[in-house]
């Protein structure tokens, strides 16, 4: 089956100050239809960085090479007028924070039919129609009168829902999420992420889920990728994440999410050191300063990512065994 | 010394507008400053044999002699001294006014920010050459009118900007941070305030020198500045205009540098502000 | 029992019309951790700013040792300003960007310590910064070339650079990657042991707070809905706020068996919130008549276990919210 999304050997290096600071490097990713794909990442990771420069949003002073296609179109290389045709309808994307991703002086019903006028070529009405039924997919209620509110008059988790159904609305194959939790409330997240599972076993869309919270990625990916200073350091189906982490890095993770299992501790699990900053690597694996398994090898030597995307795959010279 | 200096020259460097400019503006004040070493004749004395004379480098004055036969080339630099003297004093009065009020406007807020933004609007809105006018019927023709009509005027567009940013930054978490540590307000201002606004302060700053040489030049211009037997741009002009048809350059040389200064310390400040406005942004 | 250090009694905080915080009533003993957790819009931040009079307050009395900060000259309450301190959520923005950090660690000791010399202050600054783990070299740099972990380390240094009796946390590891988040907070639990600090740990993170504190307030839309011993609270939790709390954190411990999402209805926000009645009623699946019209006061269920729940009583309802 042809991948939906296939990223081949990205690298995005940004201009700063006269020097390129490598953000992404090597990044290799693909995503099957209907899949849901959770990126996980710390500051410095570059997840976000990477579907950045599949939407064509990348900064200015920013530059990609590699391959990124999107059912079968190479993206990085598409003009202006093909990359607006296929994102906002065969490829979306969520923002983090609803806030400020909804036009505040517009409708929530003229953003939405706007979408269906510039994609569809609908006729106003129609597309108006068409945007009421998709807030009721997305389980806004009373659809009719949320039509004809602004942003700041919805919550949160309202806007986010509104921007879920304007990622939907022209039937897309692929839906980028970019921490789209977090800036919500738990109790909130919980329900944006039901509603993802949902709209996933409706649609079949395929989604690509980047936070930085292992959790939310728990509760719909069936596949995780984790990365670590702008590469992917593992990639696993998720059960088998976190039953049995390989690469130290995501183990540490694991170890360090606060949870409300177990007894309190008088001192939290931490990990000395910070993620690195893009341009601050260091020789060899970037994950070694900080590694409680690293060794002089790693130090010189970075490891090469290691297996498949069916399997699983690390890089790491001494990942933990299976 | 922090980043965003570095930064600020590093693209000031890069804008050629502005280097151009300081470049020549340097130039101008050198030549103001040493002008009287330069030259030998001094800036009252009479040339009996050369009454508006052209001006030429064979001849023993530079830049010629006005109606009276005073050397141009002296005069013009000793006008220079006083509009810079004049302008850079009462901008420097005027920052220093317009920020202190600026801020302490903005950091009260409340009552005492309504009082002081009140004055400052009434003050605005003088029509400011009946205000000139008003006080020349007062104090005569006196320098001391010059003085204080700039004084009245010339804080105020610093006060405002500086009392919006204030506002801008009032609620910042280092500012609550100091308040927290108990640091009193005056600390509060001058410490974490200030140096926080100074970047549109900078800008606004070499905006208000040119501003105030003008204003002097044109009161002086009108009679009203500086009086005889100084001399600043402004009078030079006047005389010049006077001497139009038959001796141009009395007009044209002290015109043609007030316009050198005023172009120069414009493109200079654009320059600043583009230097420094992108890292604000930021 | 010995007496509280801050007593807060009937605060009340007014944006405008509606009330961002209000009624709040608790006690904070010497060297006791209390944690104080809400989401987005619950008041905690106002509550926090409110006690060290950051915020104007419309109502109440926050007493500090027997004395009302609320009431105190301007003069007095700088005074007591050198034992209260506070750690903000951003650390970039918690910092002056044109001061260096040396300078913004002694600041405090300039205020309150003015017979230091300025070789004293940087061997004070200098120390501080070691103890947060910085290094005191770094006391002439700029709150741009540190990590936000580092700010924050920095931030920390300041307020504890005095050894206050009371530390309050707003949110000061939520900004900070998970990896990192445990150093923050173990450096705050080291240096409170240190200096027998009381702490105020605000957090959205349940399970973060069930670490580090004693006793626990869990505040709704303003109100203070619950408050108990860290283990009573998490092991039998009675307000339905606190239980959807606890239900709906999407647990990595818990990806096994998918935990079932909260089925709450969305809520609303404050200023809309009219009325007296229950602040939960809008959401709460066990909500009576009674909900509507009377305010729920905070009762005790149990000794040291206090709840404002018109419901708390009756026996703990088992815990089930269908989607």
């Amino acid at each position: 089956m042809t991948a939906v999304l296939e990223i081949d050997d990205l690298c995005i290096r940004f201009a700063h100050r006269g020097a390129a600071i490598h953000a992404v490097e090597q990044v290799c990713l693909a995503i099957a239809p209907s899949e849901c794909v959770g990126i996980v990442g710390e500051s410095g990771s570059g997840k976000t960085q990477v579907f950045m420069a599949a939407m064509g949003l990348l900064a200015d002073n920013a530059a990609a090479s590699g391959s990124i296609r999107f059912e079968g179109m190479e993206l990085l290389r598409l003009d202006a007028p093909a990359l607006n045709r296929v994102r906002g309808s065969r490829l979306t994307m969520i923002f983090q924070d609803p806030m400020t991703s909804l036009t505040p002086h517009l409708q929530i019903g003229t953003q939405l039919a706007e979408v269906l006028v510039c994609h569809a070529g609908l006729p106003w009405r129609e597309a108006r129609s068409s945007a009421c039924r998709m807030l009721q997919r997305v389980r806004i209620t009373d659809p009719q009168r949320r039509m004809h509110q602004y942003p700041h008059e919805l919550s949160g988790g309202m806007r986010q829902r509104v921007m879920i159904a304007m990622s939907l609305l022209c039937g897309p194959a692929l839906v980028i999420a970019d921490e789209p939790t977090t800036a919500l409330d738990v109790t909130v997240q919980a329900q944006i992420i039901e509603l993802l599972r949902a709209v996933r076993e409706d649609s079949g869309v395929a989604l690509v889920l980047i936070s930085h919270d292992l959790g939310v990625v728990a509760g719909l990916a069936d596949r995780i990728v984790v990365m670590y200073a702008g590469r992917i350091v593992e990639s696993a189906q998720t059960q088998e994440l976190f039953r049995q982490p390989r690469h130290p890095y995501t183990a540490e993770l694991l170890r360090c999410i606060p949870s409300l299992a177990g007894p309190p501790l008088a001192r939290l699990p931490t990990l000395a050191g910070q993620p690195p900053r893009p341009g601050e690597l260091p020789e060899g694996c970037a994950f070694a300063p900080r590694c409680p398994r690293a060794a002089e090898r790693c130090r010189s030597e970075r490891p090469q990512l290691l297996g498949s995307s069916t399997a699983g795959s690390v890089a790491c010279h001494f990942p933990l065994p299976s | 010394m922090s980043d965003l200096a570095v930064d600020a020259v590093r693209r000031l460097r890069s804008n050629s507008a502005a280097i151009t400019a300081l470049c020549v503006l340097l130039l101008l004040l050198a030549l103001t400053l040493l002008g009287p070493w330069i030259n030998p004749n001094s800036l009252q004395s009479i040339d009996w044999s050369h009454i508006a004379a052209h001006p030429g480098t064979q001849s023993a004055h530079w830049f010629g002699t006005d109606r009276l036969g005073r050397d141009l080339f002296v005069r013009t630099l000793a006008g220079a001294r006083v509009s810079l003297s004049v302008g850079l004093v009462a901008s420097a009065v005027s920052l220093l006014v317009g920020i202190s009020y600026g801020a302490i406007a903005g950091y009260f807020g409340g009552r005492t920010d309504h009082l002081m933004m009140r004055v400052i609007e009434i003050l605005g809105g003088l029509p400011l050459i009946f205000f000139v006018i008003l006080l020349t019927v007062i104090f005569g023709r006196n320098e001391l009118v010059l003085f204080l009509s700039i004084g009245a005027v010339g804080w105020l567009t610093m006060a405002r900007i500086v009392r919006g940013q204030t506002l801008s930054i009032r609620r910042r978490e280092f500012i609550e941070a100091a308040v927290a540590s108990g640091a009193r307000a005056g600390r509060i201002i001058v410490k974490h305030v200030i140096p926080n606004v100074l970047s549109p302060v900078i800008v606004y700053a070499t905006l208000t020198v040119p501003q105030i040489i003008l204003f002097e030049s044109f009161l002086s211009f009108l009679g009203l500045g500086i009086q005889e037997p100084r001399a600043s741009l402004g009078t030079l002009i006047a005389e010049g205009a006077a001497e139009m048809e038959a001796a141009p350059w009395i007009l044209l040389i002290p015109g043609g540098f007030l316009a050198a200064l005023l172009l120069c310390l414009n493109l200079f400040g654009d320059g600043l502000r583009d230097a420094l406005d992108v890292k604000e942004g930021g | 029992m010995n007496e509280p250090l801050l007593r807060v009694r009937g605060l009340q905080v007014d944006f405008g019309a509606h009330a961002a915080i209000r009624d709040v009533n608790f006690d904070l003993y010497a060297g006791e951790t209390l944690g104080l957790v809400g989401e987005s819009g619950s008041g905690k931040s106002t509550l926090a700013r409110a006690l060290l009079r950051l915020l104007h307050a419309s109502q109440g009395s926050v007493e500090w040792r027997g004395q009302d900060l609320l009431t105190l000259s301007a003069a007095a309450l700088r005074a007591q300003r050198r034992e209260l301190q506070i750690v903000f959520q951003d650390p970039l923005t918690s910092l002056n960007p044109r001061m260096s950090v040396g300078d913004t660690v002694a600041e405090p000791l300039k205020i309150f310590e003015p017979r230091l010399s300025a070789n004293g202050l940087r061997l004070r600054v200098g120390e501080m910064l070691e103890r947060v783990g910085l290094s005191a070299g770094m006391a002439g740099r700029y709150p741009h070339e540190f990590s936000g972990g580092q700010c924050q380390r920095i931030g920390i240094a300041r307020a504890m650079v005095l050894r206050p009796k009371l530390l309050i946390c707003d949110e000061p590891v939520s900004s900070l990657d998970v990896s990192i988040q445990g150093q923050i907070v173990n450096l705050l639990l080291d240096l409170q042991r240190d200096a027998g600090t009381a702490m105020l740990f605000i957090s959205h993170n349940l399970a973060l707070v069930r670490h580090l504190s004693h006793r626990v307030l869990v505040i709704y839309l303003g109100r203070i809905v619950e408050v108990a011993e860290r283990d009573a609270l998490f092991a039998a939790p009675i307000h339905p706020y606190t239980r959807a709390l606890m239900s709906a954190l999407p647990g990595a411990a818990r990806a096994a068996d998918r935990v079932p999402a909260a089925g709450l209805a969305e809520s609303v926000s404050p200023a809309r919130l009219m009325g007296a009645g229950c602040a939960f009623r809008d959401r709460c699946p066990y909500v009576l008549p009674v909900c509507e019209t009377t305010l729920p006061p905070l009762g005790e269920v149990v000794p040291g276990h206090r709840v404002a729940c018109h419901r708390s009583h009756e026996a703990l309802i088992p815990l089930s919210f269908a989607p």
